[in-house]
């Protein structure tokens, strides 16, 4: 019972999610109340790729690894962060998961679903360009990735 | 069909109308004798005609004969009577007579009533018989309910018919001319104008009724439209409702019930018209009578006894008359109304009765490759959706068709179904025309699946095991009165033209399905359901069920034992805390707070629902402990919390699913409350306004709505509450509350809460998940999950299935094929609903799975996921109607052709 984390914990979390930071705690709280609490072990997926995406994630504590499958098995792309949001891109584009999330540490986290998180994002335009940073900020990290992979595959030849 | 009703009538019953004839001519005996009766009593005893002397007697019952060339016979002498002895004698033969006359009725009118039942039941099963064969090209212009209206009411007045169709008009001609004949007999004058009023009747009335006749056509048609639009409603529900049309639904329906008003109205109209002028030519011929006889009785040419006779006498010709003209009306109701059935049931092409016929016996495996020789397919405007297409499909052989949306592979799939017939060219099994092969063999050698899921209405199981019943393969056993009964079923069956096959009688056929009997048909069953990945869901639906003990025994204590075990399995695996039990001296922190209190299932009148906050006894154990005003305090806490966070949210936020404890609507009357009780608390709030801030706090979950209400001490508080509560339950309220025992099964919980006897901990993501897994293996090795499933295939599917989500349907779909050993498998796009991960692992296993014990039927599958096509020996692209190419997936990935683009794309 000690453990027990509470509406008003939670939201002095959230604010700590560089996403959330400017929105106001009255929201946040909303936010955290319609969002259910998860705790995960080490080791354990949150999401598989290729599921139908219904909910993101918002990593109050501990820390994952995003895998991709290949012929080879599954390549670890990134590493999500404490206070970073995992799962989003499932659900603007209406894709099946793009790829596996595992924990590497205990993770507790608060799943936004699918319906709530575009309502959020349609309330809170301050929300909405956090999450457009976010995933500007990714394809810019993955374009220089792809230069460096192609110049050295170049370089191979 | 036969085109004429009196035709098929009497193909059908000629003997039983040869027999009822003969009855009704032999009743005609004393229904004449008693039309004589009444005059010789009032001339004999009563006027004393032939009784002129005191003492004189007269002869009765003289039966003599005066035969040609044998002369006179005398069967009986006869006696004598006095006046008043004869008075008696022969009013005893009349009431004599009256009853003869009366059992021969109800004798006839029995015997044509059965005769009409039979038929009835032998046009409907003909109706039906011949939808069985109908094209399946004839289906597209059908609608169900048109034709089920057709079979059920429009052919229903042919049963009234049939009775009457040729004893009708025999007696009721034989009453009228017989008491045409016996006015004759009286006076030739007056039977005369009897007679030309008869004809003019008889030629009017008829005449006048051949409107009513049309106007019946137009209602039997408009009422048939009514009854198909009134199930595309029904059916179109979805539609309806999406596109808001109800309105012109409704108004397209009132139309549709103003045209039949105005045609039935007519139809009175005429009708009473008719009548009208049917009875008052009736009564035309009394008034002649009165008038003319009296006339000829005054003048002493008529003696007046003769004049009774012969009103008496006509007192029985309108009446047969009337009901003549009647007959004549119904049968030329009924002919159009048959006429217009048998139209909609003429198709051509209908599938040969052979083909259809009923085969104990299994066919044996087909050994002959499946071809397609030079096919062509056309939809119904004429297009080709598949051209000159020559194809073999071997025995054992996995082949893949691909292509793009109107390539026409799925086209070929239903030709090899037999849905779509061809246009040209033919499919053949080993030199037989597929089209010309008894459903025997092809509907048993070749399996068929696509999107299309239809189920019927009626259990999981029955529909699974659907494709397994061609042919009462054993007879259900009956005993005493259910053997005798069964005996006049097969007997009425035969004289009705129906099959008498046994419906109750076993007609799984288990070996197909790899078992020997019912007992052991479980394994391949479940091994089924597991390839498409259903027996999850089904094992969801039986946990959710709600099972009494009784009708499973053993099944209870195996629960209640189980709820043990699964303990210990979770502690082993370090997850004890993903449930929290109910423990009946604890608080269990996953229950609501009202759970805790009741500790139970309100299972009666006095706690069900709302009964509960005005149950005195309850109130007064909470205002006792004063748990009334700490809860309230909780719910006063718990309305803020709500109303702070939701209160600006507009009411269709979605949002408010999170909120379990009221609804968008309660926030502003909270809001309300919630100012008007602010600093005053318990005392200042009414009844009612308790009630509503109490009620919040029941329904309270401290880990999922994290508000921080609920310290250890209330927790104790709330134990000791629900012991208080217990203990002293009068004895009138034991029945209506099923209270938690962790050593007995609870009747009225579901399966699920009795496994788990406690609630799956908010903290982890996947607790149910987990659980359901757990739960799911645990059955499985205390052997129980045989009993479980069994009680998920009871789970009634609805009309059409529509109670299974649309995936399950599939599923089940897919699964009901599977469930039959086959030679050919033709899966048509099966699975379009499932996310691609799950296909694929389904395409695998269902490869798997038919190959079983060593078997090797061939499969043919219409893939919508191009990439699955290496699973499989051979692949066929179609593109726009032909096969472009044929081959092993390698060869045509190295060919650069369409293949290779489907891939890549």
């Amino acid at each position: 019972m000690g453990t027990e984390m509470l509406l008003k914990d939670e939201v002095q979390m959230l604010r700590r999610v560089p996403l959330f930071s400017n929105v106001e705690p009255g929201k946040l709280k909303l936010l955290a109340f319609t969002s259910d609490r998860v705790s995960y072990d080490a080791g354990e997926a949150i999401f598989h790729q290729g599921d139908t995406g219904d909910a993101a994630y918002v990593v109050l504590a501990g820390k994952a690894d995003i895998l991709v499958d290949s012929s080879t098995g599954p390549i670890k792309i990134a590493e999500v962060e404490t206070n970073s949001i995992v799962g989003e891109i499932a659900i603007l584009c209406d894709v099946s998961r793009t790829a596996t999330v595992q924990t590497t540490t205990a993770v507790e986290a608060l799943r936004i679903r699918k319906e709530h998180f575009l309502k959020l994002l349609t309330d809170f335009p301050e929300i909405t360009i956090e999450i457009m940073r976010v995933l500007a900020d990714r394809l810019s990290h993955t374009t220089s990735e792809l230069s460096e992979a192609r110049s050295r595959a170049r370089k191979a030849e | 069909m036969e085109k004429r009703l009196a035709r098929y009538i009497w193909t059908h019953t000629r003997g039983q109308q040869l027999w009822i004839l003969l009855v009704v001519a032999i009743s005609m005996v004393p229904y004449f004798l008693s039309f004589d009766l009444p005059k010789q009593i009032v001339n004999g005893p009563i006027q004393g005609q032939g009784f002129d002397q005191p003492g004189a007697t007269q002869t009765f019952m003289n039966i003599s004969f005066d035969l040609p060339w044998l002369g006179p016979v005398t069967l009986f002498d006869g006696i004598d009577l006095t006046r008043m002895q004869m008075l008696f004698a022969l009013s005893l033969v009349f009431l004599a007579l009256v009853i003869v006359n009366g059992l021969f009725k109800f004798y006839i009118n029995t015997y044509k009533g059965r005769l009409g039942e039979r038929l009835l039941r032998r046009i409907r099963f003909e109706l039906i018989d011949r939808i069985l064969r109908f094209p399946p090209s004839q289906f597209k212009r059908m609608k169900g309910a048109e034709v089920a209206s057709m079979v059920k009411d429009e052919v229903e007045p042919l049963g009234g018919f049939t009775g009457d169709a040729f004893v009708q008009p025999a007696l009721l001609g034989g009453q009228a001319l017989t008491a045409l004949f016996f006015i004759f007999m009286q006076n030739a004058w007056l039977g005369l104008i009897a007679a030309v009023m008869v004809g003019v009747q008889a030629v009017i009335i008829p005449r006048m009724r051949r409107r009513l006749l049309v106007l019946g056509r137009e209602r039997q048609i408009t009422a048939r439209e009514l009854a198909g639009r009134v199930s595309e409603i029904v059916d179109g529900i979805g539609t309806i409702h999406a596109y808001d049309t109800t309105n012109y639904e409704r108004a397209d329906i009132a139309s549709r019930l103003g045209r039949i008003f105005k045609i039935r109205y007519d139809l009175y109209q005429w009708k009473f018209l008719v009548k009208f002028i049917n009875n008052f030519l009736a009564q035309l011929t009394p008034f002649l009578f009165y008038c003319i006889g009296g006339y000829l009785a005054l003048q002493g040419r008529l003696d007046i006894g003769q004049l009774i006779a012969v009103i008496s006498a006509y007192k029985d010709l309108p009446g047969p008359l009337k009901d003549l003209i009647d007959w004549d009306q119904t049968r030329q109701d009924v002919q159009v109304k048959y006429v217009q059935v048998v139209e909609q049931f003429s198709v051509e092409r209908t599938i040969d009765p052979s083909i259809q016929a009923v085969a104990i016996q299994d066919p044996g495996p087909m050994k002959h490759p499946l071809a397609a020789v030079n096919l062509s397919l056309a939809d119904d405007s004429g297009a080709k959706l598949l051209e000159r297409v020559s194809v073999q499909i071997h025995p054992g052989e996995t082949v893949a068709i691909v292509g793009g949306a109107a390539g026409g592979g799925d086209m070929l799939a239903e030709a090899f179904a037999r849905l779509t017939w061809p246009e040209s060219g033919k499919i053949t099994a080993g030199g037989d025309d597929l089209l010309e092969l008894p459903e025997s063999i092809a509907g048993r050698c070749i399996s068929y699946v696509s999107a299309d899921t239809y189920f019927f209405y009626g259990t999981l199981r029955d529909n699974l095991l659907y494709g397994l019943k061609h042919a009462p393969l054993k007879d259900a056993a009956y005993e005493g009165s259910g053997a005798a009964h069964r005996k006049w079923e097969i007997n009425e069956a035969r004289m009705a033209g129906n099959p008498d096959y046994d419906v109750n009688g076993d007609w799984i056929d288990y070996r197909a399905a790899d078992a020997t009997d019912r007992e052991d048909l479980f394994t391949p069953v479940l091994s089924v359901l597991d390839t498409v990945q259903l027996s999850k869901d089904i094992l969801d639906l039986a946990l959710r069920s709600t099972v009494s003990p009784n009708d499973h025994p053993g099944l209870a204590e195996g629960i209640v034992e189980m709820r043990h075990a699964l303990r210990e399995e979770l502690e082993e695996a370090g997850l004890s805390s993903l449930i929290v039990s109910f423990e009946p001296g604890a608080y269990n922190t996953e229950a609501t707070v009202g759970e805790n209190l009741l500790f139970g299932t309100a299972t009666g009148a006095a706690f069900i629902g709302k009964a509960i906050a005005k149950n005195a006894y309850f109130r007064s154990v909470i205002g006792r402990t004063g748990l009334d005003r700490i809860m309230f305090d909780m719910g006063y806490s718990i309305a803020e919390n709500a109303v702070e966070l939701f209160a600006d949210l507009p009411p269709d936020h979605p949002f408010f699913q999170q909120l379990t404890f009221m609804t968008a609507d309660d926030i502003p009357e909270y809001q309300l409350l919630l100012q008007k009780l602010k600093g005053k608390g318990f005392d200042a709030a009414s009844e009612d306004e308790k009630g509503a801030i109490i009620r919040l706090s029941f329904r309270y979950i401290e880990p999922r709505h994290r508000f921080g209400l609920l310290t250890p001490e209330l927790m104790a508080k709330i134990v000791d509450v629900r012991r208080q509560f217990h203990d002293g339950l009068p004895e009138s309220m034991r029945g209506d509350i099923e209270r938690y025992d962790p050593e007995h099964y609870l009747a009225s919980a579901s399966l699920m809460d009795n496994i788990l006897f406690g609630r799956i901990s908010h903290k982890h993501s996947d607790g149910s998940k987990r659980i359901r897994s757990i739960v799911s293996s645990l059955l499985n090795s205390l052997g129980l999950l045989e009993n479980v499933i069994d009680i998920g295939l009871d789970f009634n599917l609805g009309a059409g299935g529509k109670r299974l989500t649309a995936v399950q349907r599939q599923k089940l779909n897919l699964a009901r094929a599977l469930v039959r050993r086959s030679d050919y498998y033709i899966f048509n796009r099966p699975l379009p609903g499932l996310d691609h991960r799950l296909q694929d692992e389904i395409v695998r296993d269902v490869l798997k799975l038919v190959r079983r014990d060593g078997r090797d039927p061939a499969v043919v599958w219409v893939l919508s996921n191009t990439a699955l096509s290496s699973l499989f020996d051979r692949v066929l692209v179609f593109d726009r109607g032909m096969l472009v190419e044929d081959g092993t997936h390698a060869a045509l990935v190295e060919n650069n052709g369409i293949f290779k683009e489907l891939v890549s794309s």
